[in-house]
């Protein structure tokens, strides 16, 4: 676990001279210094406003959506028994990502934009699960089907404020949901998010010990005195809160919430106690590795939702391959 | 509680389940189970076996009657208070993720647990204490989707035994295992009830309940056909009846065992024979 928080902090450092604007890292680590301190940096005023204006929020803003995305899935997969599911997947972003884009349309300020995602995001929850009970009885394969049906019918409906919106500034804007990235974070949104977030993984962190033995079993965990309801409220509503937090922030970025659980899950193993850390260690490691991706690769700033997309599934077909045989 | 100085360690009383759907009923039933016993839970499929264990586990809320453990109503108990009174041995499956041996071991200290904490050092030693006790302990690392039935029933028997639980209820523990891996198995509950468990099984061999039980409980349609000593409840008339097969239940007498040992056999001959004159056992 020390190895992934250094790992982490290793990436975060990394990361700040990358970009368009090359900033060599003791300029950076001097902004920084002199940030925290007061004292002055000596760094141009141009260095000063990449760093601190620019990259920092970027890779805060990395680090708690790849870090609420990883937890959430991690929360999703150990609840439903189901290493398949994820927000992506269940339709959760999908439904946040429409909450967002309504909000947007009519013009709402961020916090109603955030509680609409959020909103929306447990309605598609809740959607998937209603349908996959109904027709699957705990079935892993159906409960994955009922979720790219909620995530479809939500794109539709983000497809039709898309059609609505105002070419010349909302349109923008929502396309922007759907292709997701970190571009236009703003410092002021990170606080309330940053917030959120640790909110919610703390409250993931003190029902970790339940939600292990829920993954092992939910009658067991019943007859061995979990309380299967708050637990599973605490998980549903907590990961639901931190996809929407982050989609509210970057819009829809697929695959984290997949592959990251299923990485920290062959390190750490499936108890949640440790997978939780984990994951959020891994999570946040890897969308400041993307999004570095995304603003170093070209000219032009690449959509973060598309990048971990590209990574991503070729990523979880090798996963797929490699831990087939512990599922079946 | 009652002012009985030693109440039973389970007790039902007019215990009654109605499904929606109709199906998984139960009606009537009253068991009294004492401290030490084994109790064989036996009847044909759909007869009310896993419903029964259900409201016994308190997975199911029965629509009528009480459920006592020790004395202490079922449904009054919190969930944490019931789970130190009664863990289930659920038939065994694997699980979705590659939990260890241990890690489903040192679940069973999840009802000891102050809140929001996770097992201690200690707790692991106990539970791997408890494995080593079984003859699991060598698989403590190993993933449970790894071992085979037999293994995998022992580590979840050894969940229950870490629960410290004066009452363990097995859902057919010998589901799906083979001879040795039940006889195992077997032995292994036999000996947990010497040591003053008291243990609720159900199983679809009467030789189990005539060669492990104390008690042996047959239920048909969702009530209670007989209860009592193995030997008087299993006979060869009510178990032909019940399963609507012809079988027979007599002794075999083996070298070397100074006591016969009691056998359920099918009645493979003219199913108009009657069990009794097709006896070729004893």
């Amino acid at each position: 676990m020390f190895l992934l928080f250094a790992g982490l902090v290793a990436i975060v450092l990394v990361s700040f001279p990358l970009g368009p604007f090359a900033v060599d890292t003791g300029t950076v680590l001097r902004v920084l210094i002199a940030k925290v301190t007061g004292a002055g940096h000596g760094a141009g005023a141009v260095e000063e406003t990449i760093v601190a204006q620019v990259r920092l929020p970027r890779i805060i803003g990395a680090v708690l959506v790849g870090a609420g995305l990883a937890a959430a899935g991690a929360g999703y997969q150990s609840m439903f028994r189901n290493p398949l599911v994820s927000p992506a997947i269940l339709g959760v972003s999908a439904g946040a990502g429409f909450g967002a884009a309504l909000g947007l349309l009519a013009e709402l300020p961020w916090p109603a934009i955030q509680a609409m995602a959020f909103v929306f995001g447990l309605v598609a929850a809740a959607l998937a699960l209603t349908i996959a009970r109904l027709l699957g009885r705990g079935s892993t394969v159906v409960l994955v089907l009922a979720g790219v049906v909620v995530s479809t019918l939500f794109q539709a409906f983000i497809s039709i404020t898309q059609f609505m919106a105002n070419p010349e500034d909302t349109l923008p804007s929502i396309t922007f949901w759907l292709m997701g990235g970190l571009g236009r974070i703003r410092s002021e949104d990170l606080i309330g998010a940053a917030v959120l977030i640790v909110i919610c993984l703390a409250a993931l962190y003190t029902v970790r010990w339940p939600v292990t033995v829920l993954a092992a079993g939910s009658d067991e965990a019943s007859t061995l005195g979990v309380n299967r309801a708050l637990t599973w409220a605490v998980v549903i509503g907590a990961s639901t809160l931190l996809t929407a937090t982050a989609v509210s922030l970057a819009g829809i970025v697929g695959w984290v919430g997949l592959v990251v659980p299923h990485l920290a899950r062959m390190i750490v193993g499936p108890s949640f106690d440790r997978l939780l850390p984990a994951a959020v260690l891994m999570g946040a490691g890897f969308l400041v590795l993307v999004d570095d991706v995304a603003r170093s690769a070209s000219t032009m700033e690449l959509p973060l939702g598309v990048l971990t997309a590209v990574i991503g599934a070729p990523f979880f077909v090798l996963l797929l391959a490699r831990v087939r045989s512990q599922w079946s | 509680m009652t002012h009985n100085p030693s109440p039973p360690a389970l007790e039902a009383a007019e215990l009654e389940f109605a499904h929606s759907g109709g199906r998984h009923r139960l009606a009537g039933i009253g068991l009294r189970i004492e401290r030490s016993e084994v109790a064989c839970l036996l009847g044909p499929n759909g007869a009310g076996k896993t419903t029964l264990l259900r409201c016994l586990l308190g997975l199911l809320t029965p629509s009528r009657g009480t459920v006592r453990l020790a004395g202490e109503d079922l449904a009054a108990l919190p969930a944490r208070q019931r789970a130190r009174h009664v863990a289930y041995v659920p038939q065994s499956t694997a699980t979705t993720f590659p939990f260890t041996a241990l890690d489903i071991a040192v679940m069973g200290r999840t009802p000891h647990l102050p809140a929001g904490r996770t097992p201690t050092p200690a707790d692991r030693a106990t539970a791997l204490g408890v494995l080593q006790d079984l003859g699991v302990g060598h698989l403590a690392d190993r993933s449970i989707a790894q071992l085979s039935g037999g293994e995998r029933s022992l580590v979840l028997i050894a969940r229950a035994l870490v629960q410290q639980a004066h009452v363990l209820v097995l859902d057919e523990p010998t589901a799906a295992l083979d001879l040795g891996n039940a006889r195992r198995v077997l032995d292994a509950v036999a000996r947990l009830a010497r040591s003053g468990h008291t243990v609720v099984m159900t199983t679809h061999q009467p030789d189990h309940a005539l060669h492990y039980a104390d008690r042996a409980i047959l239920l048909s349609d969702g009530r209670l056909v007989a209860d009592g000593a193995p030997d008087v409840v299993l006979t060869s008339e009510r178990l032909t009846q019940v399963y609507a097969t012809p079988v027979h239940v007599g002794t075999v007498a083996l070298p070397g065992q100074p006591v016969p040992t009691p056998v359920c056999v099918p009645v493979l001959s003219d199913p108009a024979v009657t069990p009794e004159t097709s006896g070729s056992v004893s």
